[in-house]
């Protein structure tokens, strides 16, 4: 039971409880949060691998930009407590990327520029649910936001949609990443409050 | 990158206010009693929770602003349009409940083994972890070299300035004021750009540890700035708050 804080009222509209998770307030906004500068890799260097299945696969940046895409409008969820609804990105979908792949894998550590790493099942990167995002509302991703690519799995919190993505790492096993190694939660369900290890 | 044993479950502990002083026009800080508070690390935050008489709640975090060993405080700047910050800073009185969960975060923190020279780069609150480093630092006697580049909006929007001002071996502290400059303002008076970090940071070469807190627009011109300047990007620790803008 908590106690009250004498008095303190709601100053915010009440959330859709549909949309918006515990513990969220919506924001117009679009925070940005990172644990260091912002790199800036030219696109002539970028490429996007998959690792760890039968065959290594990677792409160009001319490459991925020539597979199909697809137009994902999504609600995000970020667990310093903001929620974005109706955010529009453009991506590739994991379904297609993984399609070029053989694996057995059931986990994946994503890769980034700047050292970041996020893990997650492949279940949840497969099924229309996961997107390897270049585009934000009319124009590319800004590079504050992950551009020139990020991944987008809007239905975890958003530290598990890595910035500045470079790649996956097929694992047997769900080993940590980044925000994960610091007391973050492993799975991280907006749905049930899974924010730090143990909720 | 160190890495952090994953702990068992962080719980929701019933803190009582204690003492509270208002820093600035907007800023506010609260002495936080926990009867468990496990202690923290320099940098590190903390969720906050209010419950309103209906049920309400509401949930938001704030980076801690004490030193290790010392009790729990947060400094909190208010937000106009915001929802806890309006009533921590104007409402919440010594005596008054609420909850606090942590600590939280174990990137954007110091150590002393973590060594120096520091190069700490707040932008307004952004201060608020950084003076727990400052705090940390001075609690032990660290003479590490450190040097402090403050950016505000006006001199009153300054957090911390009497205890800034306080001469510390081997702490430089400067200012920047960004949007007006009292009469006879010695300091910087513009945005942080990469010729300001050039007079203020160590050079790259001395293996700096940076650690860079503020809104996004600050972060990103700072830490853009010491990468231009050689710093690897690895030794640029960030934290930013707040919206881009758009």
């Amino acid at each position: 039971m908590s106690p009250i804080s004498r008095g303190f009222h709601r100053k915010r509209q009440e959330a859709d409880p549909s949309r918006v998770p515990p513990g969220q307030y919506v924001t117009g906004d679009f925070p940005v949060l990172s644990a260091g500068p912002t790199p800036r890799t030219a696109l002539t260097n970028w490429t996007f691998s998959i690792t760890g299945g039968h065959e290594p696969k990677s792409w160009t940046w001319q490459e991925f930009r020539a597979l199909p895409a697809e137009t994902v409008t999504t609600d995000i969820h970020c667990v310093t407590r903001w929620s974005k609804l109706d955010t529009t990105w453009q991506g590739i979908s994991l379904d297609v990327l993984l399609a070029a792949v053989e694996y057995e894998a059931e986990y994946v550590l994503a890769f980034c520029d700047g050292g970041y790493t996020t893990n997650l099942p492949v279940a949840d990167l497969t099924g229309g649910r996961a997107w390897v995002a270049f585009g934000y509302g009319d124009g590319p991703l800004g590079p504050e936001h992950g551009g020139p690519a990020r991944l987008l799995v809007p239905h975890l919190y958003f530290w598990k949609s890595a910035k500045w993505v470079r790649g996956l790492r097929l694992r047997d096993t769900d080993e940590p990443g980044f925000w994960e190694n610091y007391g973050y939660h492993m799975y991280g369900d907006p749905w049930r409050e899974q924010r730090y290890a143990g909720d | 990158m160190a890495r952090t044993a994953v702990r068992g479950r962080l719980s929701w502990q019933t803190a009582t206010v204690g003492a509270v002083v208002n820093q600035t026009p907007t800023a506010r800080t609260l002495l936080l009693d926990v009867a468990d508070w496990p202690g923290h690390r320099a940098g590190q935050h903390v969720d906050i929770r209010l419950t309103a008489e209906d049920g309400y709640q509401a949930e938001r975090a704030y980076s801690i602003a004490s030193a290790p060993g010392e009790p729990l405080a947060i400094t909190v700047e208010r937000l106009e349009d915001g929802e806890v910050s309006p009533y921590l800073t104007q409402e919440s009185q010594p005596g008054d409940l609420l909850e606090v969960r942590g600590p939280i975060g174990g990137y954007f923190v110091w150590q002393p083994a973590f060594g120096g020279p520091l190069l700490l780069l707040a932008g307004g609150s952004g201060i608020v972890p950084l003076r727990a480093i400052l705090r940390y630092r001075a609690l032990l006697g660290s003479s590490v070299p450190t040097r402090l580049l403050y950016s505000s909006r006006r001199l009153e929007d300054v957090i911390y300035r009497d205890e800034l001002s306080v001469r510390l071996e081997g702490l430089k502290v400067s200012y920047t004021l960004t949007r007006s400059q009292p009469a006879g303002w010695a300091g910087y008076a513009r945005r942080v750009d990469e010729a300001m970090l050039a007079d203020v940071a160590w050079p790259a070469a001395d293996k700096p540890l940076a650690y860079v807190c503020g809104p996004t627009s600050f972060v990103e011109a700072a830490a853009t700035g010491l990468v231009g300047l050689g710093y690897p990007p690895v030794r640029v620790r960030t934290e930013r708050f707040g919206a881009t803008g758009q």
